[in-house]
């Protein structure tokens, strides 16, 4: 698209002013799935145009709320990729062992399914009470369903599926009671991990990590704030510390020589020195 | 007249066998980057479609990575699990939800190739038994681009090609075997 195109103007001026307005950076994010996000809102609000949206967005928060919440991908689901877990018990779990207490991040873990997905695979290890796992996410409203870790019980039959192809021991329901249409996981699987606040596109390093799982958060960055997390990244985990990526994702130039490739197609990588 | 970059083909039921004849039918000198969105089940197939694709055609097939390149003659598939879309002549994915029920979506590819390449894009629509790809293709002619459908009769579901004859007036109607003649033909005139 070229750069005198008006909805490529609208588009940086909408995200300007929601910059400056409530300090949600999304200037860095990638334009073609932000762009379709923006009009599906545009349109709810009734907008014919981006610039329609921005009068919107900049004079009631309550049309940032619902922004927000279109601007944040929240689709996930447990043992997604199920050749990932699998790889994680036989490549990951085995360094994590070897240290006497390991940190995790779980960067961008939306409603928490992944989150508990790791913490099932660290407890069948016999790992959850040497791990803490900081699980964070930009959006508070998805952490605080994260927190309660219930899931709806009808998409448990396919999670379950996942499960079993992701090299799960026995039913994955030993560790969610039912109750009204939901699964709620057992507060032990939780009950070491942190849910907190951090965002990838604006916040800095805030610990150091053994093992930092960020997978398809960052397709929706494009590549200078990519690098900016690789940046965040190398100042978070410690020596051969373990990043695992999405599918189709890569280390970013120039980092990628500061890692060694664990398991190419599950995009696990081991930072060097 | 403006060169044609781009050639956006979406197909559902039969896609396989529709997709693979039409990228059997160009070579290497074909001039215009082909992205491509077949439905496919996003749990069961490995990394096995790009395979059995780059078997029938000379161009080089692979899957979308994340911010990876289109180049002329050259295929690139959306993943399994994600929708492809295009940008700043590179390939974006998105995990976003279902769109037609489908992810990848036709739609979502076509419209970021109309936004993106306006009157240099083609759209292909072929076999498949749902609607997806009907509002992509109009988008791709409501930008000035060029629309091919397939002929409903030799596809082995019609109800995709009729959807997209229902939204859109293509620039061609083409049976199976005449689709990539088609596209050499009008990337070579407007070159």
């Amino acid at each position: 698209m070229n750069p005198d195109d008006p909805e490529r103007i609208e588009v940086d001026l909408l995200l300007e002013g929601v910059y400056r307005r409530y300090s949600y950076d999304f200037r860095g994010y990638a334009r073609a799935s932000l762009r379709r996000r923006l009009w599906r809102r545009a349109h709810e609000e009734g907008a014919k145009t981006l610039s329609g949206l921005q009068d919107r967005v900049l004079h009631d928060p309550a049309v940032m709320d619902r922004l927000l919440r279109d601007l944040s991908i929240n689709v996930t689901e447990m043992f997604r990729d199920p050749g990932f877990f699998r790889i994680m018990r036989e490549k990951v779990v085995p360094i994590l062992r070897t240290y006497p207490y390991a940190r995790i991040w779980n960067a961008g873990c939306s409603t928490g399914e992944e989150t508990y997905s790791l913490a099932i695979v660290l407890a069948e290890a016999g790992l959850l009470d040497r791990v803490r796992i900081y699980a964070t996410d930009m959006n508070d409203d998805v952490l605080a369903r994260a927190r309660q870790g219930s899931f709806a019980l009808d998409k448990m039959g396919r999670y379950e599926e996942n499960y079993q192809r992701a090299g799960g021991a026995g039913d994955m329901s030993r560790y969610f009671s039912t109750q009204d249409g939901q699964a709620t996981f057992a507060r032990s699987l939780s009950q070491g991990t942190v849910f907190a606040q951090h965002n990838l596109a604006q916040d800095a390093a805030f610990n150091e990590f053994h093992l930092i799982v960020c997978r398809n958060v960052m397709i929706y960055f494009a590549r200078p704030l990519q690098e900016r997390v690789h940046e965040l990244f190398l100042a978070s985990l410690v020596r051969f510390g373990v990043v695992a990526l999405g599918h189709k994702e890569s280390i970013v130039a120039p980092f990628e020589d500061r890692y060694d490739v664990l398991d190419a197609g599950e995009k696990l990588y081991r930072r060097k020195r | 007249m403006t060169a044609y970059e781009i050639v956006a083909i979406g197909a559902s039921w039969g896609g396989l066998h529709a997709v693979g004849t039409v990228l059997a039918g160009l070579d290497g000198s074909f001039g215009a980057s082909v992205v491509v969105a077949q439905h496919r089940d996003g749990h069961d197939d490995q990394g096995l479609l790009p395979e059995l694709l780059a078997r029938r055609t000379a161009l080089r097939v692979t899957e979308g990575e994340d911010k990876g390149p289109l180049a002329p003659g050259s295929v690139v598939l959306a993943p399994a699990g994600y929708h492809l879309l295009v940008e700043d002549r590179s390939v974006e994915l998105s995990c976003e939800d279902l769109v037609q029920f489908s992810r990848p979506s036709i739609d979502v590819l076509f419209e970021s190739v109309a936004e993106e390449y306006g009157e240099r894009a083609i759209g292909v629509v072929l076999t498949g038994a749902n609607p997806d790809g009907a509002a992509g293709l109009a988008a791709i002619a409501r930008r000035g681009g060029h629309t091919v459908v397939q002929d409903p009769q030799t596809a082995e579901r019609s109800e995709m090609p009729r959807a997209a004859l229902a939204a859109v007036t293509p620039d061609a109607v083409l049976p199976l075997e005449r689709i990539a003649p088609h596209l050499r033909r009008v990337c070579a005139e407007a070159a």
